[in-house]
């Protein structure tokens, strides 16, 4: 059979048996789909008909899905969102130099840096134990009462500067155990080629413990992201202030529901973008997986 | 290789490269090294036997300062290296070691792994660095794999990049660990291989092993270790046909029996 199909050159022809395979294989993956699809259009009408029959519904729509409302309230909230977004931007940057100066000045072993160490391990102990919604009142309102000279009045920074503070003890743990994940062996390797102390970190230590950390990172990411919103309560036009806003004047909750759409328009894709690199990392592990 | 071509010689006729007197070290009050002395000579290889946790593994880990020692001192080229004041970095600039576990940096190439060192630490131009690195891979028959990640390696070629990541600082001692242990038989022959050419270039080297065929065949001189001391050093040919000490002898019987030798 196979020498039906065998060249001269040995150049390989599928032979018979594999095209009858894949045929197969094709016609049971098509079959699986329609399944899939059938199945899951079936479970959206009986539970759409379920909801909609029920009793309460034409209050819950009025209140929450009021399409005149939301059209009426998007354009504001939408507006206050982008304060979220770039108070999130600028938060993010800041909290990864903060969070990486702080999990180094924690490796550090000269006896010369002890204080710094002490430091960035109080720093890291206090910050983490604060829940962020008081941070942000302590900072929002408790620092321009100091009335000090070049305190930012903005409640956006100040906000933003809580936030900051907040994370940045998150993100130093997880540079810190980042770096504890790499084995010694690595850094004796470096050391014994010479490298300081400084260098083994620069170039062998710290590279590989990025990469490890990215997954964590975006997961904090995505929760810093919703966080934003309680910077609310020190009265920044932002996302959830705006529909706040449209909310008293009607008693409606609509609006609530439009900043909520924007928060999970933005951090769906950074799950699915934190599954993918969580997934890749999983691949390279494996044995033959791509360096 | 490095320094001037001369035969190797199996007298240390000139001053020691290096020098280890008195050297102790413990663990939480386990002491794993007590009172070792030790001469190696410029091209000599010296090679260290005995059983698991006689502390063969300790004793080069203080040489090159991974480890510091407790008592005792080691030179290098008559210098104290185990002085406070002598700095680490410079010393392991002039000293190589090859583990057993490769420890390639997975996050680079090949080609990065070698070159990392002599850019970084000996300042060297990034262009010279590579044709060295690039001749130096040639030399040991992995010219395809510059540009390779290490988990793309079998294990013996990960060894092999190691010994040349070693060689590419141009080291006065090679200190090598069990760098065949962790290999498949058809895999040690050659990183053996890669010594037996770095022997006959003249390099000085000092290593732990526990293939004795091999370091009856590549060795100077060979080192008996027993529970932290040197029980017993000699030629080759005379430790492994005549050992003076009973001990050493039961050692040998024992590897022999294993059919290790
Ligand atoms: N970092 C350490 N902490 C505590 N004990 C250690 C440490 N390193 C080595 N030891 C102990 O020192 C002893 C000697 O270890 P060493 O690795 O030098 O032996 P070895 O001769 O190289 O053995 P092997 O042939 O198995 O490699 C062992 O008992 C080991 O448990
Ligand atoms: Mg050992």
């Amino acid at each position: 059979m196979t020498s039906l199909h065998k060249r001269p050159s040995g150049e390989w022809v599928k032979s018979e048996r594999q095209l009858d395979r894949e045929r197969r294989r094709r016609r049971q993956g098509v079959r699986s789909g329609s399944v899939a699809a059938a199945s899951t259009i079936l479970f959206v009408v009986l539970v759409a008909l379920a909801v909609t029959s029920s009793p309460g519904w034409p209050r819950v729509r009025e209140t929450f899905f009021d399409w005149e409302r939301f059209s009426a309230a998007f354009p504001d909230v939408l507006g206050g969102f982008w304060l979220n977004i770039q108070i999130f931007l600028v938060a993010e940057v800041v909290i990864l130099v903060l969070g990486l100066l702080v999990a180094l000045a924690r490796g550090l072993r000269s006896p010369l840096f002890f204080p710094l160490r002490m430091l960035a391990t109080a720093y890291t102990d206090v910050f983490r134990g604060i829940p962020t919604i008081l941070l942000v009142y302590l900072v929002g309102f408790g620092l321009p009462a100091l009335e000090l000279q070049g305190v930012p009045s903005s409640p956006a920074v100040l906000g933003g500067l809580a936030l900051v503070l907040s994370y940045g003890a998150y993100v130093a743990e997880v540079f810190r155990s980042g770096i504890e994940s790499i084995h010694p062996s690595q850094r004796a390797a470096a050391r014994s080629l010479g490298l300081s102390q400084a260098q083994a970190l620069r170039f062998v230590i710290l590279p590989q413990a990025v990469r490890r950390v990215v997954p964590p990172l975006l997961n904090d990411f995505a929760s810093l992201q919703k966080d934003t919103a309680l910077v609310a309560v020190l009265g920044p036009l932002e996302a959830l202030r705006q529909a706040q806003i449209h909310q008293a004047e009607t008693f409606n909750y609509t609006p609530y529901l439009a900043a909520a759409v924007l928060f999970i328009a933005l951090t769906v894709p950074m799950a699915r973008f934190t599954d993918h690199l969580a997934a890749r990392a999983e691949r390279r592990r494996a044995p033959g997986g791509a360096p | 290789m490095t320094g001037p071509a001369t035969e190797p010689t199996a007298e240390p006729a000139t001053a020691p490269l290096l020098r280890v007197e008195g050297v102790w070290k413990n663990y939480h009050g386990h002491h794993v090294l007590r009172g070792v002395d030790l001469e190696v000579a410029p091209h000599e290889v010296v090679c260290l036997i005995g059983a698991s946790g006689s502390g063969k593994s300790t004793l080069l880990r203080c040489l090159n300062l991974l480890e510091t020692v407790d008592d005792g001192a080691v030179w290098l080229d008559g210098r104290e290296i185990t002085d406070p004041a002598a700095d680490p970095d410079e010393v392991r600039k002039r000293i190589g070691m090859v583990f057993q576990s490769y420890n390639l940096f997975p996050h680079m190439t090949v080609l990065d792994n070698i070159t990392l060192a002599p850019v970084r630490v000996h300042r060297r131009s990034r262009r010279e660095a590579v044709a060295r690195a690039r001749a130096l891979l040639e030399r040991f028959g992995l010219a395809d794999k510059a540009d390779a990640y290490p988990d793309r390696l079998s294990g013996g070629q990960q060894q092999r990049v190691a010994i040349v990541r070693a060689m590419a600082c141009e080291p006065s001692v090679l200190l090598l660990d069990e760098v065949t242990s962790a290999l498949d038989p058809e895999l040690v022959t050659e990183v053996m291989g890669v010594i037996r050419e770095l022997k006959q270039a003249g390099m000085t080297m000092v290593m732990a092993t526990h293939e004795m065929g091999f370091a009856r065949d590549i060795a100077d001189t060979v080192c008996f270790l027993e529970n932290g001391v040197l029980l017993e050093r000699g030629p080759a040919e005379q430790i492994f046909t005549e050992p003076r000490e009973p001990r050493t002898r039961a050692f040998l019987q024992r590897v022999l029996e294993s059919g290790r030798l």
